[in-house]
């Protein structure tokens, strides 16, 4: 069931497309900004509202990588792994990161913390390496910091 | 210095708002076409600049302007491509962040030019924290009267919307994106039709990038014909080139097109040459989906001519010796880079990206990532590297859109230019094994 919470915002969503089916990957927005992920039950349930098939929509909901079909944790983070952040040492970031974290890319920490993802190129090449926590961009990220900067996140 | 027209204003304390940028004149051009110049005027003067597309194939865009069909009596749409994800380029990031008027008044000019009453911004997923800082210029612009109903007490009135994406490298390309805003999954459509002709909901529509979109403003200010003076041949104006790798001055740096390359990448006003006085090794100049050279033939093309930062120059020689200016970004790497790790990490990205619906690369694309791989952890043959090559061939203008392309360049030309670093990987193992 979607609330009423996300019916509005998928409806302010509508509101700025000539069709409806236009704003379905804004729909999926809405309700993983509310559930952190869009599990089959919500997909059916947008789908449903956006009078589209389940299987219609979750063939675009997959194609894109910020769309989670699978749990994910309180916060992401996302490691750039392109070529400046690889030349200007990417390797040992993401060393540190799986070893402070104890676990694989595409994983969750068992206290549902952290998910761990590679992503292409973040756009800030010139302070390499670089990665994102949830909104927060991190630039010429080094290794003795990471202990700070997880702290933040709980 | 050369002469700065996108960024003259960068270091201006509170550029980011309106107030501040209006004071450095910013608007003037909206003034200017929209209350003394017909949309024709204002497509003329962009031709006579001889402005190129700067998201990196380069093609005219006052002569894109002049395909739109304007005949059909459908709606007309202007998409700015700030999709931005090309590893190496990060201009269009820097422009929205720091200067977010420039763009949004390019939208106002160039929508105004095209006949477009609602405009769109498609920025990558990623660039959360530009959202906001986009929508806040947009309300600014609003208030003062540039954007919404009878702009400036003229009859012209127009939207703009911020689209953030979901994820999607191929949502960069123009077709794709447009199906993305569509709401589908971003898989590229077959050219022609062009989407000056069928685009948005088959609507006649221009796909610019952000830095052309931001470069019309000072175009209507200082005229085309002046535009065009800046720059040497087909090369006019300025163009924003991302800097990264092994630089001493990695950023953004505003260049006039026909700056010597050796200029650009030693002196202290820009690069600042290879860090900890290293030696240069190779440089790919134009993002990741351009041919890489080695250090000698960047510098100076096969005839042994210094080489000039334009479309032309960096292009001399074609695939066997040259490269291409693309999208600028310029990525540097010095003599302790590892060409074939570095390939391969390409490699990996666009087998990640590619959409699957052409199988030259879906499947081209993961071959090259599983024999790079091998080679890169000591596992290769050297039957490998003309298997590489062979791949590369097979994709190479075998696809609906050039991210096959864009894969198999690089690593042909690595592999032209730098063979030896390959078979040394698969003579000597132990050496190269992580
Ligand atoms: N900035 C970035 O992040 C990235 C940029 N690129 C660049 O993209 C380039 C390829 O882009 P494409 O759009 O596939 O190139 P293209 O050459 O097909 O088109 C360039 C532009 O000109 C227009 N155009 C070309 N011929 C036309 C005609 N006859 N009528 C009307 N319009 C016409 C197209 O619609 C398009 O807007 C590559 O060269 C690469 O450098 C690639 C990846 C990422
Ligand atoms: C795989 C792929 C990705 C692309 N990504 C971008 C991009 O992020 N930004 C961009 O402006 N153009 C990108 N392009 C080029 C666009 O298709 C198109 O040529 C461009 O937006 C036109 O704008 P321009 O003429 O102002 O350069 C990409 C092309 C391909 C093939
Ligand atoms: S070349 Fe690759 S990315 Fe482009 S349409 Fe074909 S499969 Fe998709
Ligand atoms: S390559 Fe990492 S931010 Fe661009």
């Amino acid at each position: 069931m979607l609330s009423t919470a996300e019916i509005h915002e998928i409806e302010e969503a509508i509101k700025v497309v000539p069709v409806k089916k236009a704003a379905c990957i804004e729909a999926l927005k809405v309700v993983q900004a509310h559930r952190r992920w869009i599990s089959d039950e919500s997909l059916k349930d947008v789908a449903e509202y956006m009078k589209m098939t389940a299987e219609e929509l979750d063939s675009v909901a997959t194609f894109y990588n910020m769309l989670f079909r699978k749990p994910v944790g309180r916060h992401i983070i996302l490691v750039c792994d392109s070529v400046s952040c690889w030349v200007m040492g990417y390797d040992k970031l993401r060393d540190q990161l799986i070893q402070k974290l104890g676990i694989k890319y595409g994983q969750t920490t068992p206290d549902d913390r952290f998910t761990l993802l590679p992503n292409c190129c973040l756009g800030t090449c010139d302070t390499a390496p670089a990665m994102m926590i949830d909104d927060d961009l991190y630039k010429n990220v080094r290794i003795d910091q990471l202990d700070d900067i997880l702290k933040k996140y709980s | 210095m050369g002469r700065k027209l996108l960024l003259k204003d960068i270091d201006v304390p509170g550029i980011r708002s309106f107030e501040v940028y209006r004071k450095q004149g910013g608007y003037a051009s909206v003034e200017k076409a929209l209350k003394t110049m017909t949309p024709d005027a204002v497509m003329e003067e962009v031709k006579k600049s001889g402005l190129r597309g700067r998201g990196g194939a380069g093609f005219p865009t006052g002569m894109k302007w002049s395909f739109l069909d304007r005949k059909s009596d459908k709606p007309r749409y202007l998409i700015c491509n700030a999709d931005e994800s090309e590893p190496g380029t990060f201009k269009d990031r820097y422009l929205m962040e720091y200067i977010p008027h420039a763009l949004i008044e390019g939208m106002i000019v160039s929508s105004y030019a095209l006949g477009a009453k609602a405009s769109y911004i498609y920025m990558r997923g990623e660039f959360r924290w530009i959202f906001p800082i986009l929508e806040k210029a947009i309300e600014e612009a609003r208030a003062a009267g540039f954007i919404g109903k009878n702009i400036l007490g003229t009859d012209y009135s127009l939207e703009v919307y911020v689209h953030s994406g979901a994820g999607a490298y191929i949502c960069g390309e123009e077709t794709a994106q447009i199906e993305s805003l569509e709401g589908k999954r971003g898989n590229p459509r077959n050219k022609p039709p062009f989407p000056a002709v069928v685009g948005l909901y088959n609507c006649p529509t221009v796909v610019n990038n952000v830095e052309s979109i931001a470069a019309v403003p000072p175009i209507i200010n200082i005229g085309g014909d002046e535009y065009a003076k800046i720059g040497v041949g087909k090369s006019t104006g300025t163009k924003l080139i991302s800097a990264s790798g092994h630089i001493n001055k990695p950023g953004v740096y505003e260049i006039e097109l026909g700056l010597p390359v050796e200029e650009f990448l030693y002196s202290d006003e820009y690069c600042g040459g290879i860090w900890k006085g290293r030696k240069l090794k190779a440089v790919i100049p134009g993002g990741s989906s351009v041919p890489i050279l080695p250090g000698d033939l960047f510098l100076k093309n096969a005839k042994g001519e210094p080489r000039v930062m334009s479309y032309e120059s960096l292009a001399d020689g074609g695939f066997a010796s040259g490269s291409m200016l693309g999208s600028g970004g310029f990525i540097v790497m010095d003599e302790t880079a590892c060409i074939v790790r570095n390939l391969w990490t390409f490699a990996r990205f666009y087998h990640h990206e590619s959409c699957g619906q052409c199988s030259p690369c879906r499947e081209g694309t993961g071959w090259m990532e599983k024999v790079l791989h091998r080679i890169e952890t000591g596992h290769g043959k050297m039957s490998d590297i003309d298997l590489l090559v062979d791949v590369a061939k097979k994709i190479e203008g075998n696809t609906i859109c050039p991210l096959g392309d864009a894969a198999a360049w690089p690593v042909a030309s690595a592999i032209r230019h730098f063979r030896e670093e390959f078979e040394y990987h698969i003579k000597y193992p132990e050496k190269v094994k992580d």
